[in-house]
């Protein structure tokens, strides 16, 4: 087996756009529930509204670019603000049912066939990649070394979507050294203790739930751009996935959920390969390639059981800090 | 009850349950509420003294947390309207309520354990613009305020004797020390009235006296307070006026020497833990002690003669 | 050294779950893999190295007139180059297996349904497939004498309302389990659905591919469902618990169990649509209302099993003592009540309970790896919607749901009836976030 082509590609996997989505998707989390407490569940719900979001007005209306995004932007923030009406005067595992149940209502209706026409049903979409890759600013030509080697447009989706997850984290740090951050941290601990010092929990929660959205919506942008959207990709499973890299990395940390997302990658990448290398060369015999696939996704919920319990802050959180008690 | 009309400075006309004040800062009127079939609270009138410490005792059950927390905003009335300082407050959020300057504090104390000891007193601060999501990015816009603030959170902890602990989580601290950092929180907003949710609950003796000076020191600063205990010495020694409340209703108030003689206040405590909540006393004065069981004696005999 | 005795346990116990799970998923399925892999229709995967779950592709489906699987129906499948016809045989069901991931149309050939039977929506007989993410892919062609024949929408409905109040009854199996579990122990159990799928996966083994006699079957699968129950919270839970876990900890918790269980349900079956053999497809027609031997038998079931627990929970000491756990576990421990007992018998109520809701998830549908999970919001809307915590709340909750699935394809599209669903159990909650029978109290 060959190894160097096994490390190429999970080296590669690194700094793909896939994972650059699944960072901000995570920081997104992040925000949620590692400052603000709150258990979002239905993060695949914001990156498939942003998908579509983004898509739709290109394919159907022409839109230009910036409209496109700004339209996954608002009905992000839209779907955050019909969410929490509702739920973020309720317990906590409510806004997780509730969450988890627009996620897949969302998904439902993205893919039914009679919004065809608009949403390609089960097919999904494609073809509206022209427009991101006109305003391309880098000539033609291969870039990077190694594992890292680049097509213009390939290094153009890679460096858009990095410098999204770099604003993102920005953003975040900034956010959370500020009082607001200490206001929002104060909720995660204990809301009532917030309430009587005159803070409008409510309207928090609700800010906090529209930016941790905004940046799952954003990441489902960045998830479609390099491709395809497909609504099947926008499961239950996605939400949990995205969980389990942020727990690796550590929930409120800038950095926990980048690392978490680039370790969660690489690793399934890694697995696969290897797994595939050892049945190629006949070592393993006794499954399949097909079935090896599906061992890294066993291994992923296995990680993410003793995770949780045994490293709850995960690599780089502060355990004195982190909340589990939502 | 004696024939004799009983007046005090404080009240304008007859001294009894749901007396008039000549300077209320809180009046209500008519409050329930109830869970299920139970009534907790039924309170027909009543007004909360300015400028005073103001007792709320009963038996356990009473309804005193309860009525707490329907005048804080964390519970809703079933009906009723009470006002505070003139405006009505019925129905109005907790942190609306706090914002108008009547700030509590919790029985179960809720020091927010994974903030340092500073964090927590900034966050008890008003005005801070960076608690606005958009003006937080930009530190300019909030890096004075936040500097006036720490000073005045490092003068409160330095008279909460808490200064050498600023840097710690809330967590590390003993439950006396958290009671203190909860009421020196209360104290960032400049408060009108400090409600006190049964203050010296798990505090220890040595503790106790540094928190009864410290809430006497919250009215020469001009506030008032209300505090619900059911630990009588304490109510006698800091409080000015003393509100009874038993199943849900307001049965007796007055200065605290004379309630105490109440039949109505007696009545109350016997039906439920005469012992507990009269004679045990941290760090209780056997003279007083004696003096007082002579009291509760005579105004027995009073009572049934 | 004490402490470190005391420590080991715990974590120990903790992995031993993972393993004990794992074992006793393999030890059961192991065999299926290898009895159906054979006897399966679908071709030996050839290992090619691309990202995909598994290499073999099915697009495929059941048709059915009401509860009556149609034969020798045809479904034509092109698209990437490929075509082939499906023929669907006396179960129902057809296949093809395209040879890549791609996109394909599967179109019914209308020609081919029995008399008196037509398509529901005869200007919609096409269907766009896409083998992708996935690899197999359940196509749907609702037919019914609705449109075609003069049957009046009244009829249709009760009809619908009947094949819910089913689905509902199953439904409300699986939810009474996730409610006392939630009721005893505060916990959103997420590895709930597999629980389901483990029942009907169990159920299929014995029953359809060893041949085992339906009750033998029915009691190896329920007894086998009972003991995941007794492990979960034997080798998983109960350390947790004692390790002062919190609770929004053990949720994820349990989403790591539903992931890894779910997983090795696809590593041992692969991604085939299994259909359950109860030789009990005869059908027997009541007025407008169409409906099989087995679709009977289930609600029987159903009611028979709800009203037992409705007595347990009422009647006897171990039942009152649960309630007494929900309503306030501190209280009842004590008033002298073994809490850890009660949430042990709890869990295996639970598991058997579901377990037997699987079996029946399975005859009403079909069973695959993944249709636990894909019913698990379905339990949890029921639960949310009836008050959690709420035993009799559960079966109201489900019944809502059941009926509203299945009534709701009257009007709108069949693929959209699960959102519904969801719809509702948000708007209950906006409206009424207690459910509809939980106490107010309950809303923290």
């Amino acid at each position: 087996m060959d190894w160097g082509q096994i490390f190429t590609n999970a080296a590669g996997e690194l700094l793909s756009p896939v994972t650059a989505a699944y960072a901000l998707a995570a920081i997104g989390i992040s925000v949620h529930f590692g400052y603000a407490g709150l258990l979002n569940f239905g993060q695949a719900g914001f990156m498939a509204i942003g998908a579509y979001a983004f898509v739709v007005p290109i394919l159907s209306f022409d839109a230009p670019l910036w409209l496109a995004f700004l339209s996954a932007i608002l009905a992000s923030v839209l779907f955050a603000f019909l969410l929490g009406v509702p739920t973020l005067r309720l317990r906590a595992d409510y806004l997780a049912i509730v969450t988890i149940a627009s996620a897949e209502i969302v998904r439902y209706v993205v893919s039914t066939t009679g919004l065809t026409a608009v949403t390609g049903g089960a097919t999904g979409l494609s073809g509206f990649n022209s427009g991101f890759t006109a305003i391309n600013p880098f000539p033609d030509g291969v870039y990077g070394f190694g594992p890292w080697t680049y097509t213009e447009n390939q290094l153009w989706i890679r460096v858009f979507g990095w410098s999204l997850v770099i604003l993102a984290s920005i953003l975040v740090f900034l956010l959370m050294r500020s009082p607001w951050g200490r206001v929002v941290k104060g909720i995660r601990e204990d809301e009532d203790a917030v309430r009587s010092l005159g803070k409008n929990i409510y309207a928090y929660k609700m800010q906090a739930l529209i930016l941790g959205g905004v940046l799952g919506s954003l990441a489902g942008v960045i998830y479609v751009l390099p491709r395809a959207v497909q609504p099947t990709n926008y499961g239950t499973t996605l939400t949990f996935f995205i969980w389990t890299m942020l727990l690796l990395g550590g929930a409120a940390t800038v950095f926990g959920p980048i690392i978490g997302a680039m370790i969660f990658a690489t690793l399934l990448t890694l697995s696969d390969s290897i797994l595939r290398g050892l049945i190629s060369a006949d070592i393993i015999t006794f499954i399949s390639g097909t079935q090896a696939g599906q061992i890294r996704f066993m291994i992923i919920g296995a990680v993410l059981m003793l995770l949780v319990i045994f490293r709850p802050q995960g690599i780089f959180g502060n355990k004195k800090e982190l909340s589990f008690n939502v | 009850m004696s024939d004799t009309i009983v007046t005090h400075p404080l009240v304008v006309g007859e001294v009894g349950p749901g007396c008039k004040k000549v300077d209320p800062i809180v009046v209500a009127d008519n409050v329930t509420r109830t869970f299920g079939g139970l009534t907790a609270v039924d309170v027909a009138h009543v007004e909360i003294p300015r400028g005073a410490i103001t007792a709320l005792i009963g038996p356990n059950g009473a309804g005193k947390t309860t009525f707490f927390n329907l005048l804080t905003g964390f519970d809703k009335p079933n009906t009723g309207d009470w006002s505070f300082e003139g405006h009505s407050l019925a129905r109005v959020p907790a942190f609306r309520v706090a914002r108008k300057g009547m700030v509590r504090t919790f029985q179960l104390t809720k020091s927010l354990g994974r903030l340092s000891v500073l964090q927590n007193m900034l966050l008890g601060a008003t005005k801070q613009p960076g608690e606005n999501m958009f003006t937080a990015l930009v530190k300019p816009l909030w890096r004075k305020r936040e500097e006036e603030i720490t000073a005045k959170a490092e003068e409160l902890l330095a008279r909460f004797s808490l200064d050498a602990k600023s840097d710690d989580y809330a967590a590390s601290l003993s439950g006396g020390q958290r009671k203190l950092l909860e009421m020196a929180r209360a104290l960032m907003s400049d408060p009108v009235l400090v409600m006190l949710d049964e203050p010296m609950a798990g505090v220890n003796p040595a503790l106790t006296q540094s928190l009864l000076g410290h809430i006497k020191q919250l009215k020469e600063e001009g506030m008032s307070v209300l505090f619900v205990e059911h630990d009588m010495h304490m109510v006698r020694h800091i409080s000015d006026w003393v509100i009874v409340m038993a199943e849900g209703k307001v049965v007796a108030e007055g200065p605290p020497d004379t309630v105490m003689r109440d039949q109505a206040v007696i009545d109350a405590y016997l039906g439920a833990h005469h012992d507990t909540d009269l004679g045990e006393m941290t760090g209780a004065n056997p003279v007083v002690e004696a003096k007082e069981a002579a009291a509760k004696v005579a105004a027995k005999k009073e009572g049934t003669v | 050294m004490p402490v470190l005795l005391r420590r080991v346990p715990p974590v120990l116990s903790v992995l031993g779950t993972v393993l004990a799970t794992v074992v006793a998923a393999i030890l059961v399925v192991l065999t299926i893999g290898s009895g159906p892999a054979s006897a399966a229709t679908t071709p030996e995967p050839t290992p090619t190295p691309t990202g995909d779950f598994t290499n073999t592709f099915t697009i495929g489906g059941i048709i059915r007139d009401g509860d009556t699987p149609l034969e020798g129906v045809e479904v034509l499948v092109e698209g990437s180059g490929f075509e082939e016809t499906g023929v669907t045989g006396a179960d129902g069901r057809w296949s093809v297996s395209p040879p890549s991931a791609g996109e394909y149309t599967a179109t019914l050939v209308p020609e081919t349904l029995p008399e008196g039977v037509a398509p529901r929506d005869p200007e919609n007989i096409t269907r766009d497939v896409v083998l992708g993410t996935t690899n197999t892919v359940n196509v749907l062609f609702p037919t019914g004498e609705g449109t075609v024949s003069n049957t009046s929408i009244w009829d249709t409905i009760l009809t619908r309302a009947v094949y819910g109040l089913n689905f509902g009854l199953l439904l409300a199996l699986g939810a009474i389990g996730i409610s006392l579990i939630y009721g005893t122990t505060k916990l959103n159990n997420f590895a709930h659905g597999e629980m389901v799928t483990f029942g009907a996966v169990i159920f299929f083994f014995f029953g359809t591919v060893m041949n085992v006699a339906l009750p033998l079957a029915i009691l190896i699968t329920l007894v086998l469902s009972a003991f995941t129950g007794y492990a979960q919270d034997a080798f998983l839970h109960k350390p947790l618990r004692r390790r002062g876990v919190g609770l929004v900890q053990a949720m994820i918790v349990t989403i790591g169990l539903s992931i890894l269980v779910r997983y090795i349900f696809l590593f041992f079956l692969g991604g085939n649509i299994e259909t359950l053999d109860t030789g009990l497809t005869s059908t027997i027609t009541a007025g407008p209302v169409t409906i099989t031997v087995a679709s009977l038998v289930s609600m029987g079931i159903s009611i028979v099993m709800l009203v037992l627990v409705g007595l347990f929970l009422t009647r006897t000491r171990i039942g009152k003592a649960t309630r007494a756990v929900s309503d306030n576990a501190g209280l009842a421990a004590a008033s002298g009540i073994n809490v850890d007992r009660i949430i042990r018998i709890v869990w295996i109520m639970a598991a058997t309970l579901t377990g037997l809701s699987g079996i029946l998830y399975g005859i009403f549908r079909q069973v695959n790896w993944n249709m636990g999970f894909q019913i698990l919001l379905l339990l949890f809307a029921a639960v949310t919607l009836g008050g959690l915590g709420s035993a009799f709340g559960a079966l109201v909750g489900s019944l809502v749901i059941g009926i509203v699935t299945e009534v709701s394809t009257v009007w709108i599209p069949n693929d959209l009836r699960y959102a519904i669903a969801l719809l509702i159990l948000i708007l209950v909650l906006l409206i009424r976030p207690q459910g509809v029978l939980g106490r107010k109290e309950r809303v923290g």
